[in-house]
């Protein structure tokens, strides 16, 4: 027997729709087999973790304020995607961006909120964009390997702000615990309908960044640039510079996400800040096939998700590391259904 | 062919699920639908449903652990629903935890870590009708309490079993962060120490994490290859034990016995026993008698104690320790009674004097045995 694996050159909506729903349905078959193994009703955990999402407004509130930084961070990994530069460096970002915005917030706190939240907004987005920036020029300049370069700098992020944490930053209030100090409420972005303004941040960048990227100059660039670098050239676009602009804004976009999520949700710097939201938006970004629009609806789908793994664990008692297991494994089954949508396997008895 | 195939998967897929489902509902799970409503209890008492946020695992074999003892403890004696989470971190995390619990109809809330601390105030602030509990912290509000044991009395007495037991006369500390609570920890255990065997020293090496196994072993690891022949720790995992287990020396645990983990080299644990206390806390909320307090009590209590000596332990070290225990237990010993001298050779308690609540407290200096810097 012979198997081969191609590529389907432009697989249909009736496919796509399919094979998702074949993947769902295996992902609860395996999840129902744990969940029975453990002694629990699978239908009634799933019920459950709607239940947990969905179930009060409280939890709804919840799920929005989870979605609100991945939707962020994919619009911003977005844009670098387009142009198949894989910038996996949006924990860093998003990182530096917080950093940037905690100094703001910690050293003129005098300053009334409607001056100090643009500024700490202003200097989270070029903090990102330093951080991106840098592996953009290196990219420009020497042609490095960005995938390593913007995951490097992950780690450089984050040692960074331990070493604020537990040295210059850290608050001498809080008897020797390594934390940096609260924000005072004027670097704390107000609520809007009891959820924090971060949703309409996001909801104006998914609309700004959908027409930056199909409706603007250098957004067509971007796109051309990420079908074919020689296509670019010929056409006579500036590469480099195009990689520069749009790293500058993926990596100020991911930046704000530091700056909401220091802001509103731990109003203060941790270096726990992100939550591994970085690395989950770029599943986000490709699910969405890079469409800004439906990274709305794949990041608040994602957020179900948590959200529903978190509840069930304090109702039916299930250890976190199985929770979390069960989520593992929706994710796998439908990252998995992707393969099958995008490629063809042909299977040939030979004799 | 493929998609015929797929069209099959996708009718098992189904029919297995429904399968499981019935199998898991005949089976008869005891588990049943969970109900937000709090159980109605036959008398007057007022209803509770009590949330426990924890720092690590429940079953991380130390502090979370014995945690989650005392929640099963209390939910047996009091019948009561409880829920738990494990591995909070000490970020806002714990705030969306106890809020997502109150949510869920717990009108008590035990937070089981320091750093949860100033979360838990706010919380406190916002839902007055919802009683807290902080473990080792110091901030109370009308409806928001902190608990914690005096471990001291416990590391004083394991301090005796590490002197009696050490031949090179240096003793390891692999200790978390360099808080009043953990500093004043390393001193009761250096004295406990130098009561038997004044040569011996105390060194401490700093890990800045409550609960990383990996850094906790290589911590003890490094002490026992600079000629540390004990180790003590104040960590939430056991990664000192394993360490001291696997380089061939002795160990003393912390949190629960941690014997089983290093049956080699366990010598005896500082351990909690927090069931009484839990019952205690929630009956007085059930009662209506509750008023916010700060609940700091010691070995008298039962809160904190020695686990039994271990084979490994000699048979003086358990004479001594049985001693000091019953004068513990009798008042006539305390873990911090004069002549205390700090590092730099000042005297901090004089003869017959002891170190007050508040000093223990704020306590930011090590005793004279104790090699290690609390301002790294």
């Amino acid at each position: 027997m012979q198997i081969r694996v191609t590529k389907a050159s432009n697989p249909s909506n009736k496919k796509k729709v399919f094979c998702t729903l074949v993947a769902i349905g295996l992902a609860m078959i395996i999840t129902s087999v744990i969940i029975a193994v453990m002694g629990h009703n699978p239908l009634n955990v799933y019920y459950s973790m709607l239940e947990g999402c969905l179930g009060t407004s409280h939890r709804i509130k919840q799920t929005i304020i989870t979605a609100i930084p991945l939707v962020v961070t994919a619009v911003g990994i977005g844009i670098a995607f387009r142009m198949k530069f894989w910038n996996i460096g949006a924990e860093g970002q998003i990182l530096m961006g917080g950093c940037f915005a905690t100094f703001v917030a910690l050293y003129f706190k005098n300053l009334p909120a409607i001056v100090l939240l643009p500024t700490m907004i202003l200097l989270s987005a070029i903090g990102g964009s330093i951080w991106a920036l840098i592996p953009a020029i290196l990219k420009a300049k020497f042609n490095t390997n960005e995938t390593i370069v913007t995951l490097m700098m992950n780690y450089i992020a984050l040692k960074w702000v331990v070493f604020l944490q537990y040295g210059p930053w850290k608050d001498p209030n809080a008897m020797g615990f390594p934390k940096i100090a609260n924000f005072t409420d004027n670097a704390i972005l107000p609520k809007l309908f009891g959820v924090h303004i971060g949703w309409i941040i996001a909801l104006i960048l998914v609309v700004v960044i959908y027409y930056f990227i199909n409706h603007t100059k250098i957004g067509y660039e971007i796109q051309v640039l990420g079908e074919s670098e020689n296509t670019a050239k010929y056409a006579g676009m500036n590469v480099r510079k195009i990689i520069l602009i749009a790293m500058m804004m993926s990596g100020a976009i991911c930046g704000l996400t530091g700056m909401i999520q220091a802001s509103a949700v731990n109003n203060t710097l941790t270096m726990d800040l992100t939550a591994g939201v970085g690395y989950t938006a770029i599943i986000i970004a490709w699910l969405s096939n890079l469409k800004t629009p439906w990274m709305v609806v794949v990041s608040i789908l994602f957020a179900i998700l948590t959200q529903g793994a978190s509840y069930i664990q304090t109702v039916y008692q299930i250890p976190q590391a199985a929770a979390e297991v069960i989520q593992g494994i929706i994710l796998f089954c439908i990252l998995g259904s992707q393969f099958f949508i995008n490629y063809k396997v042909h299977v040939k008895e030979v004799a | 062919m493929f998609k015929r195939g797929l069209k099959k998967a996708l009718a098992l897929t189904l029919a297995l699920t429904f399968a499981l489902t019935g199998c898991a509902q005949s089976g008869g799970t005891t588990q049943g639908k969970p109900s937000n409503e709090v159980v109605a209890t036959e008398n007057n008492e007022k209803n509770v449903k009590a949330g426990f946020i924890f720092m690590g695992p429940v079953a991380d074999g130390g502090w979370s652990q014995s945690h989650n003892e005392g929640r099963l403890a209390a939910e047996a004696a009091l019948g009561i629903e409880t829920l738990y989470k494990e591995s909070v971190p000490e970020t806002q995390e714990v705030e969306k935890v106890a809020r997502d619990m109150i949510d869920q109809g717990c009108n008590v809330i035990f937070a089981a870590s320091f750093g949860y601390m100033d979360y838990i105030e706010k919380l406190a602030k916002e839902f007055p009708e919802v009683t807290f509990f902080h473990c080792s912290g110091y901030k109370t509000a009308e409806n928001m309490s902190n608990y914690f044991g005096k471990i001291e009395d416990a590391r004083y007495l394991s301090g005796l079993v590490a002197g009696l037991q050490t031949k090179t006369n240096q003793i390891g500390y692999v200790a978390a962060m360099p808080l009043p609570e953990v500093v004043r920890g390393i001193n009761a255990f250096a004295l406990g120490v130098k009561a038997v065997n004044p040569e011996a020293t105390v060194k401490v090496s700093w890990t800045n994490a409550w609960y990383d196994p990996a850094k906790e072993k290589e911590a003890g690891s490094a002490l026992i290859d600079g000629g540390c022949d004990v180790l003590a720790q104040h960590q939430n995992a056991a990664g000192a034990q394993q360490a001291a287990e696997e380089k061939g020396v002795w160990s003393i645990g912390y949190h629960a016995d941690m014997s089983a983990v290093a049956p080699n080299a366990n010598l005896t644990s500082a351990v909690w026993n927090w069931g009484p206390y839990y019952i205690e806390a929630i009956q007085s909320v059930m009662d209506g008698t509750y008023t916010a307090e700060s609940y700091w009590e010691g070995i008298e209590a039962g809160v904190v104690d020695v686990s039994p000596l271990t084979a490994n332990a000699s048979a003086e070290a358990k004479e001594v320790v049985d001693a000091a225990k019953a004068q513990m237990l009798e008042g006539t010993l305390k873990a911090f009674q004069g002549p205390i001298v700090d590092q730099a050779g000042n005297e901090r308690v004089a003869e017959g004097s002891e170190l007050s609540d508040e000093e223990q407290l704020s306590c930011d200096w090590f005793v004279d045995n104790v090699i290690g810097e609390i301002n790294q």
